[in-house]
């Protein structure tokens, strides 16, 4: 991300515009004309916190589908691919290279949910040639956070 | 026993770091913002990580070569080809050390024979006074000022030069002061240090860590210079690996092997775990440093602009991750102002007397902690300094 804007709302979106000037050394009306503008013209699609399930007291499931697809001519993958994205329970969905199509993730609030969705939505559709789910075991990081509890000693106070 | 009997004189004599009486002052006390660190607030990057555990793994823990890893002397001399613009053979002209502060012992104790002069800039690392006494020469300080953004004027270095002086140590970016050396001044220094035919130690850990628009420049590019200078440089600051204990030196073979003859038996050689991560920083670093980089320079913008805005001057430091404010206004001593600002707003900083009587009257501040920590400290200074 070379933006150093963007780059720090990646890390900190809490940050509000005043703070997002304060440590980028701007001005703080250019950066609220500036996120207005993303946020206007889809640069910046939302904003979310990234939560480690386990200690929020989540069960919830989520699961990996591997989605092979007929393109169809014109808009190749485009059209079904949109399809599957609108769903609630994609969080989300990829165009790949390889073995298949699509990479979609699905959240749901457990085993069957996603079984059901599956087999009743994903796979009666027409132009979806197979799916493959995996199920996520366990999470180490997500969205560049590391899920870790241990922290490590820190620095000395005062050094040389 | 009487052990003060038994210990040498020229230990004896080096005073205790006014740094190490702050730290045990700050160590009991919790909820401490400290600005007081000379390190990155960054761990080393994972891919250094790896690549240490990795050469773990495969069981590389013997001796190196007492020069170092000759791959890692080869990268080094691309590196620093690349960086630094001069050209130094791997086989005989690079020494990898226990950080630059063994270098730098290494080269006073291959350099001075007692009672020679070692002249250096202060405010500076707190290692350079005792380590020149350590070496039996004798210590030549040349303050530089605030006015002069810290930087060495060749004029006041040239009025402490006596016959006796036989080397100049030089370290821009400086650390206490983040001061960088105008390329025209330095020019001056380098015919200097030609006309009264010095050696010149220049460190350079914090060479990466520059924010200006001009490049770093090292003396030992100009002209008459690499035949005199050693280049001392590592691995601590641009790559944050403080605890690899990482360091090199570079400099004609004669000088080198002199170096050498003291590290062989001293130390052997550095740690082979550290040179592998060393080595992988060098061959695939960069963009983890530039990352690192780009953030300390959005924090000193931050620290310094503040520390404006509350009233205390701080010029905007070239280099390094400290800023050296100016708190004479304020009617009290480095020392009086630290502690107060300590009991009061639990904020550590610095004394800058604790880098030489030249720093009488400045506080180094460590920016490279959170921002989250730097805005916090900032408040709280502020509001320390409302009742002053």
């Amino acid at each position: 991300m070379k933006d150093p804007l963007l780059k720090l709302l990646k890390s900190k979106a809490r940050f509000s515009n005043a703070e997002l000037a304060e440590a980028l050394s701007l001005q703080v009306d250019a950066v609220n004309d500036q996120i207005s503008q993303w946020e206007g013209d889809g640069t910046i699609l939302g904003y979310q916190a990234v939560i480690d399930d386990e200690k929020a007291g989540e069960m919830g499931v989520a699961a990996f589908i591997e989605v092979k697809l007929t393109p169809e001519r014109g808009g190749g993958f485009d059209r079904l691919a949109m399809r599957i994205a609108r769903f609630d329970q994609v969080s989300s969905c990829y165009l790949t290279s390889g073995g298949y199509d699509l990479m979609v993730v699905v959240e749901g609030q457990g085993l069957r949910d996603v079984a059901q969705f599956v087999s009743e939505k994903l796979s009666t559709l027409d132009g979806v040639l197979s799916t493959a789910t995996h199920f996520r075991l366990k999470a180490y990081k997500e969205n560049g956070f590391i899920f870790e509890t241990e922290e490590p000693e820190g620095r000395l106070p005062v050094t040389p | 026993m009487d052990y003060s009997k038994k210990i040498s004189k020229q230990v004896a004599g080096i005073p205790r770091s006014g740094i190490r009486d702050f730290f045990e002052l700050v160590q009991g006390r919790d909820d401490v913002i400290s600005l007081g660190v000379g390190e990155p607030d960054f761990a080393t990057p994972w891919h250094i990580r790896e690549a240490a555990i990795y050469s773990l793994e495969k069981g590389f823990t013997s001796y190196t070569s007492n020069l170092g890893l000759l791959s890692l002397r080869k990268a080094i001399s691309r590196y620093v080809d690349d960086f630094f613009k001069v050209n130094y053979s791997a086989d005989s002209e690079i020494l990898v050390t226990v950080g630059v502060s063994e270098a730098i012992d290494l080269a006073l104790r291959a350099l001075i024979n007692p009672g020679e002069e070692v002249v250096f800039h202060t405010p500076c690392y707190v290692s350079y006074l005792p380590s020149i006494a350590l070496a039996y020469g004798v210590p030549v300080e040349v303050p530089t000022k605030k006015e002069d953004n810290f930087a060495l004027r060749a004029d006041m270095l040239e009025a402490a030069i006596t016959p006796q002086t036989r080397v100049l140590m030089l370290n821009f970016p400086t650390n206490p002061t983040g001061a960088v050396m105008p390329v025209d001044e330095l020019e001056k220094i380098a015919q200097l240090c030609v006309k009264n035919d010095l050696i010149v130690l220049s460190d350079e850990i914090y060479c990466e860590l520059c924010y200006g628009e001009d490049e770093h420049v090292s003396i030992a590019t100009m002209p008459g210079m690499r035949e005199r200078t050693i280049l001392l440089h590592g691995f601590s600051k641009a790559f944050a690996m403080t605890g690899f204990r990482l360091g090199y030196a570079c400099a004609p073979a004669p000088l080198i092997e002199a170096m050498m003859k003291i590290h062989q038996y001293a130390m052997l050689c550095a740690p082979m775990t550290s040179q592998a991560a060393a080595l992988e920083a060098l061959e695939n670093g960069e963009a983890a440093m530039l990352e690192m980089r780009e953030s300390y320079h959005q924090r000193r913008d931050f620290v310094v602009g503040r520390l404006n805005e509350i009233g205390i001057e701080c010029h905007s430091p070239g280099g390094a991750f400290y800023v050296f404010p100016d708190i004479r206004k304020f009617g009290l001593s480095s020392q009086e102002f630290a502690m107060r600002l300590l009991e009061a707003e639990d904020v550590a900083a610095v004394p800058g007397d604790a880098f030489g009587q030249a720093g009488e009257g400045f506080l180094r501040c460590c920016y490279a902690t959170s921002l989250d920590e730097l805005k916090t400290a900032m408040d709280r200074i502020e509001r320390f300094v409302a009742t002053l």
